[in-house]
Order: structure tokens, then sequence, then C-alpha cells
């Protein structure tokens, strides 16, 4: 063995630090990619960028295989169910990021179908800002996820157990007066409901 | 409000007993093969799918509402969102219209550079497509020969505009700045290594057995359901319709250059021909861009600043008072442009088809109405049709050669 | 005059108008005669007259536009596929009770350019076959893109429950 005499015969360290060293290397993000920044997402994957290179290339698009949600894109109003169901579909421990302007605080599109910053409805770790981002930029926020993941990680996801409070910004104040109340899909656990006639 | 349309739609048909053994399957919002936010209701027979239902809207993020709210100028960075995989081609089209509204010809220097963009544009959305086909399809090789010429693309929108993905580089009469020299050799260098990379893609696909079996024969259109159906672009031209606004409506630069280029057509209407018209359509704006970059006109890049129309440089807004009492005018939020009360509509060909612009004023400013006409729209609307009596593994094939952008979609 | 609006007022006289701005001609139908004439109108112009492609179909709310009688507007481009030419018909549609007659039967392609116009701008089209949103919710009650609608909406945006770590 090369790594004789230069490594001692053991170590001592903590089981979080092992289990938290190997999860921030075998990052597998779920490309939740709505619009602009999906294609910079997919241009971080491919040639030129290549984000093999950090150890996050594995990408699947089934949740359950995923620990690392990139939510790239705005997102609207008949989409936050589904973001909601997705991010409840992936297996714990799990990180976000909020890639982009419009993930992050609805960007240039202030408009009534446009969900005003993802962190709203789901927790995030990562915010990265850009219209869209550059893929370094999205590059470094993989390695800030390793970090956070090396930093606070535990091996049986115990960090997350107390969050039960919402996290996110200062919730907007409802521009609704009571007679204008209008139903919009509000449950992620009723996301799918369209029925349509056979014929 | 009518609340009638609130009611979901019931289905009463579906537990007919001879249709008992059908499923269905839900295909999307968030689904590798839609690469975008599209949902399908799938019923199926087997593995044969029976009827397909597209539901939409899953990044509706009110574009035509945010233009009735923002200027010209301003709005370019939304237009700019719509089709993202060709974002210049995009401000041509809106400022096509916004253009014929005001009645403001560019200038040719402009005209020129405006060609060159849009068609370097064309070329990296027909790159994403045939990659992103050939991603679905098995071939994923093709996928990274795309994209590596689609970064050399970027590079040239960068070096021109600054931003590498959204450039946001058009401004009413005329462009945000001139060009550099750089511009133009990394053009010059683009046009002579882009022939190698075409050929290499041409190599990986055409004769591919498996891209070839999984596309040939799928999702045929025929020339008069084309027409019926308000295709355009690519999608019609592989069905045998020969229209194309710049042959048809010559705008821009076009006029000068009808001989450099040609109109691509097939006649099968089915994937493989839509695959076959995306690439051919690559040479040709190759062409197009070859004739062009040769001969850019001199002259200055705006119209004159005493038509009231652009901003001002730098040099002009702090050294003349003109110049200061414009940037002025046009910044300040109750005066900007003085439009006709009257609206227009204009159009280009861009690289999903005919993407045009419905703009009414009312004197101000701002549009009263920014109506988009979405080429992924209309294609999708055809999905269904598309879709009959085809397998499930086809699905891919026909999504992907119909080349559906969500944000262009749903806007 | 081009010889297709000789064909239509010697088949609809009195039925229409004419104006023009730029390159755009356009054919506008009253919001009292749409409902019969809209549709024989663009039949004659698509069989008769060569406008065989429906370019774009789209809504407008005219609600305080200058000068404006009526408040929706529908226009129709249309374009012919063999010489490249263009025209605009526009028909007008009225509240309480926005609608007009679908074309759907002419042209396919019109069916989600109608329905998006229906969920837009609340404009029925009579003899749609689908005629549902397509764009918002099926739960939305209103139509965002008319004028009496504010950019930012009623706060529908803000209304989902949020997700909290320890849930998840």
């Amino acid at each position: 063995m090369a790594l004789t005499g230069l490594l001692p015969d053991f170590l001592v360290t903590r089981l979080d630090a092992v289990a938290s060293l190997l999860r921030k290397h075998s990052l597998w993000p779920m490309p939740f990619a709505t619009a602009c920044c999906g294609i910079e997402l997919m241009a971080t994957a491919s040639s030129r960028y290549d984000i093999a290179r950090f150890g996050s290339e594995a990408m699947r698009f089934s949740p359950r295989q995923c620990d690392l949600m990139i939510v790239a894109g705005r997102v609207v109003m008949k989409m936050v169910p589904v973001m909601q169901r997705i991010w409840l579909q992936m297996p714990e421990p799990k990180w976000c990021i909020s890639m982009g302007a419009c993930a992050s605080s609805g960007g240039v599109f202030d408009t009534y179908a446009t969900v005003q910053g993802i962190d709203r409805f789901i927790p995030v770790d990562v915010y990265v800002p850009g219209c869209p981002p550059r893929p370094e930029q999205l590059i470094r926020a993989v390695l800030d996820i390793q970090e956070k993941v090396q930093r606070t990680g535990t091996i049986d996801a115990r960090e997350f157990a107390d969050r039960e409070t919402y996290e996110g910004p200062t919730p907007l104040a409802r521009e609704l007066g009571p007679e204008q109340t209008i139903v919009a899909p509000g449950d992620y656990r009723t996301a799918t409901r369209l029925r349509v006639p056979l014929n | 409000m009518p609340l009638e349309a609130a009611t979901p739609v019931v289905d009463e048909d579906i537990a007919g007993a001879d249709r008992e053994y059908l499923y269905t399957l839900n295909y999307g919002p968030q689904h590798p093969a839609t690469h975008t936010t599209l949902r399908l209701i799938l019923t199926l027979d087997g593995e044969t799918v029976v009827k397909a239902v597209p539901d939409i809207g899953f990044l509706h993020s009110g574009f035509e509402k945010l233009g009735e709210d923002l200027d010209f100028n301003q709005y370019v960075t939304i237009v700019d969102r719509m089709n993202y995989i060709s974002p210049f081609a995009n401000e041509c089209a809106w400022f096509e219209a916004v253009e014929k509204l005001l009645g403001v010809e560019p200038t040719p220097r402009c005209k020129y550079l405006r060609t060159i963009l849009a068609e370097l544009a064309r070329i990296s959305d027909h790159l994403l497509c045939v990659g992103a086909v050939g991603l679905d399809l098995g071939a994923l090789t093709a996928f990274l020969y795309a994209f590596n010429q689609r970064e050399k693309v970027y590079d040239i929108m960068e070096s021109a505009s600054g931003q590498r993905f959204h450039p946001s580089f058009c401004r009413v009469g005329g462009l945000m700045n001139d060009i550099t020299d750089d511009v133009v050799a990394k053009v010059r260098a683009f046009v002579k290594t882009f022939p190698k990379a075409h050929a290499d893609l041409t190599r990986l696909l055409n004769r591919n057995r498996i891209f070839v079996d999984r596309t040939k024969g799928i999702g045929v259109l025929t020339r008069d359901e084309a027409i019926n159906m308000s295709c355009s672009g690519p999608v019609a031209r592989a069905s045998g319709v020969t229209r194309d606004l710049r042959k048809d409506e010559p705008y821009l630069a076009y006029p000068d250059l009808q001989d450099s280029f040609k109109v691509v057509c097939a006649k099968g209407g089915d994937c493989y021909n839509r695959y076959l018209v995306r690439m051919g359509e690559m040479a040709e704006s190759l062409n197009i861009i070859k004739a062009a970059v040769e001969n850019i006109p001199g002259g200055p890049v705006n119209v004159d600043l005493e038509d009231k129309l652009t901003i001002p440089d730098k040099q002009a807004t702090y050294r003349s008072i003109e110049g200061l009492i414009q940037h002025f005018e046009l910044f300040m939020w109750n005066r900007r442009w003085e439009t006709p009360v009257e609206e227009v509509y204009g159009a280009q060909e861009t690289a999903n088809g005919e993407l045009g612009f419905y703009v009414v004023a009312d004197g101000s400013g701002r549009a009263w109405r920014a109506r988009t006409r979405p080429p992924s729209l209309i294609h999708f609307s055809i999905f269904p049709h598309l879709m009959e009596g085809h397998q499930i593994s086809d699905v891919p094939a026909i999504l992907g050669s119909l080349n559906i952008i969500a944000a262009e979609l749903d806007r | 005059m081009p010889a297709y609006l000789d064909t239509l007022t010697a088949k609809f006289p009195g039925a229409f108008a004419t104006s023009e701005f730029r390159d755009n001609r356009r054919v506008l139908v009253s919001a009292e005669r749409a409902g019969e004439v809209l549709v024989p109108l663009l039949r004659c112009l698509k069989d008769e007259c060569g406008f065989d492609y429906l370019a774009e179909l789209g809504g407008v709310d005219y609600l305080n536009y200058p000068g404006a009688t009526d408040r929706y507007a529908v226009v129709y481009g249309l374009a012919n596929t063999a010489n490249a030419e263009r025209l605009f018909v526009k028909a007008f549609a009225n509240d309480p009770d926005p609608e007009l007659p679908s074309v759907v039967d002419l042209w396919r392609g019109a069916e989600w350019m109608e329905r998006e116009v229906f969920d837009l701008y609340g404009v029925r089209f009579a003899g749609h076959p689908d005629l549902r949103r397509i764009l918002m919710p099926h739960e939305f009650a209103a139509h965002p893109l008319r004028k009496d609608y504010p950019l930012r909406g009623y706060g529908e945006r803000h209304n989902f429950r949020s997700v909290t770590r320890a849930e998840s």
C-alpha cells in the first residue's frame, strides 16, 4: 500500500463527520428545471463546465433517488403544489438550492401568477442570484451545500427534527378583501385533480 | 365573474364497460422527457396511446400583463425569457412590431447586426432541439457535441452585449451599443469551425439506427393539416409548406441576402423530417451569417438622435443638452415615446416558427396590449393529433421534434 | 382596393368596416353583427379569397381606451400561404356576456388560441368543442388580462400552505 506510513493505522472521529463526508461527495441532484435556468443547469452538466468534477453529476429525475433539489426557474401558482409534492417525495436527509432570481424572489415577474420566492413554501438552503446564474455560480452553490453538509450534517438527520415552524421571509399582507376571496389550488395533497373525459 | 369556468370537467364515459381495460398515465409536469413543464394525461391501451390530453399553464407567469406595465425598452428583458433558447430572435420580433408602430426604420448597420445575431440564435435553438431529441432517444453524445457549439454562440452574445444568456441587446431604433471587432472575429471563427461540428452531428444521428427507427414514420403531419392547424416554422416546412417569412415578407437585412440562402423543406412530415429540416436550416443560417458578416455596413447603429426615439449614448447625454433632454424624455415615466393610437402586428421567422406581436398603443410609451403569437402553443396543440395510435415510447420523440418551450407556450 | 374586399362587399354589404395602418389591413365586425356574420365572413375569406392560414388569434380589452366604444375585441390574423398576403379581421364583444362564434370548424389551429382568450379575457366562444381554462388553474375565478384585474392579482399567489423542515 502506498499510503502505509503516511497515515496512522487508525483515526478517531465522529460518526456524524464520516457520514457527512460521504454524503457531501455523492450528492444526487434532482433538477426541478422549469425555465431559463434549466438550460443553464444543462450547460453546467454538459461539456464545458462539467459538474461531474464535483461529484454531483448523477442527476436523477425521480425524486425518490435524490437528496439535492435544484429549483431552476420561476415557479408559478399551478406549479407550487407539484413542487411541494416532489420535495416531500425526496428521502431524508435532503437539501434545496434555489437557482436564479425568479426562484429566490420572483425576479422580474412580480405578477398575479408567479410565486414571490419558493422559500415561502418549501425550505431552502442556498440561494443563487442571477438571471440566469452562470454555471460557475451554480458550481459554487454546490460547493456551499457540500460545506453545509459537512458542518451541520448528522447521521440520522436529527438537525432537521425540531424545525417545525415556518422559516421563510415575512409573509406578504393579503391584498384580498373578504368578498374577493378567490380560490386557487391550495394544497399539495390534492395537486392532481384534473379529470378529462374519454371520448 | 363567470364561476362555471371553475367547475372541473366531469368525465362520464370513463366507466364504460368496454373500456375498462384502459388506464390513465399522468406524464409530467416534472418529467425528464418533457424537459420543461408540460403535463400530458395519456389514456393507454397497453403501450398504445388511445388519447393524449395536454394540460399546460405550469409556467404561466403573466408576460403579457407585464407588457402592459413596462415600456417598450423595458419589455425586452421579458421578451428574452420567452423562447429562452434563442432569446435574441425574440427581441428582433418584438422590435419589428414596435418599430412598425412607431414608424421607424433601423439603420443598415443595425439591420445587419440584428440579422447576424438572430441567425446565431436560430442555430443555437436548433442545436438544443436536435441535441435534446438525441438525449431523449438514447444518443447522449450528440447532446454534448451540440452544447459545445452552443457555448460558442453564448461567447459571441456575451462579447456583443455583456450577458451570455439573455442579451437584452435591442433597443427602439437600434441596439444597446455598437459591437467591437472582437465580435466580428468570433463570428468569423464560428463560421469556420461550425461546419465540422455540423458534420459530426450529422454523422452521429443521420444514420444512427436507433435514432432513425424511433423517428421515421412517427408523428406524421400532412401539408393540409399543417396549414389548417396554423403550424409554422420547421414543423410546417417538414410537411411541405414553403412558407418562410424571411422569403415571403423579407425584413431586416434579408432583402439583401435573398441569394445566400434557400428555404429548407421536406415532404415526409414525420419526426425524422423535422430533424432533417432543422439540420438543413442550420447550414442555411450559416450561409446567411457568412454572407452578412463580410458585408456589415458602416455608419451609426442607432437612428438619428433627432428622431427622439433612441436612448442617447453616454457621450451625448453628458456633453450635449439635446442628448440630456432626450435621455430625460425617454426615462421619465409620464413622457417616453409618443405613439399613434393604433394597433399593429409584426412578425418574424424565429427558430420555432412565426413569432408575432400584436401591439395596441394608446398614445403613451407603453403598450396597451402586447399580445404574443407563440409558435410553441400552436405546435403543442397539434400534439394529440400527432400522438394518435402511437406507442408511449414515441412521446419523447414527438415532443422533442416539436421543440416545445414552456415559457413561450404559457407566457 | 384589393379583390377580396370587393368579394366581401358583394356578399356582406354593410356588415363590416375597413381600416388600415402601416401594412396591416383590417376588417372590423361590430359587436351586434358578429354573432351572425363573423363565421360566414371568415369562411368566405378562407374558401373564396385564399386566406387559408389562421396566423394568429388574440383578444384585447378596450376598457377606458381612448375613443373605444366596445369593450372586448378578438383579432383574427389571416394569411394567404400562396402569396403571403395578410388580413386582420377584428370582431367586437361586450359585457355582460361577451360571446363570439367559434372558428374551430374552419381552422383547427384556433382551438387552443380561443381557449386562451376565454381564459384570460372571459370571452366565450359559442360552438367551441372544449372551452375550458388553459393557462390558469381550473379553480381560478378571475380573468387576469382584463384591465380591471390588477397586475399583482388579489393575493392568489400566496394562497398556499408552507412545508416546514420537520414535516418533510
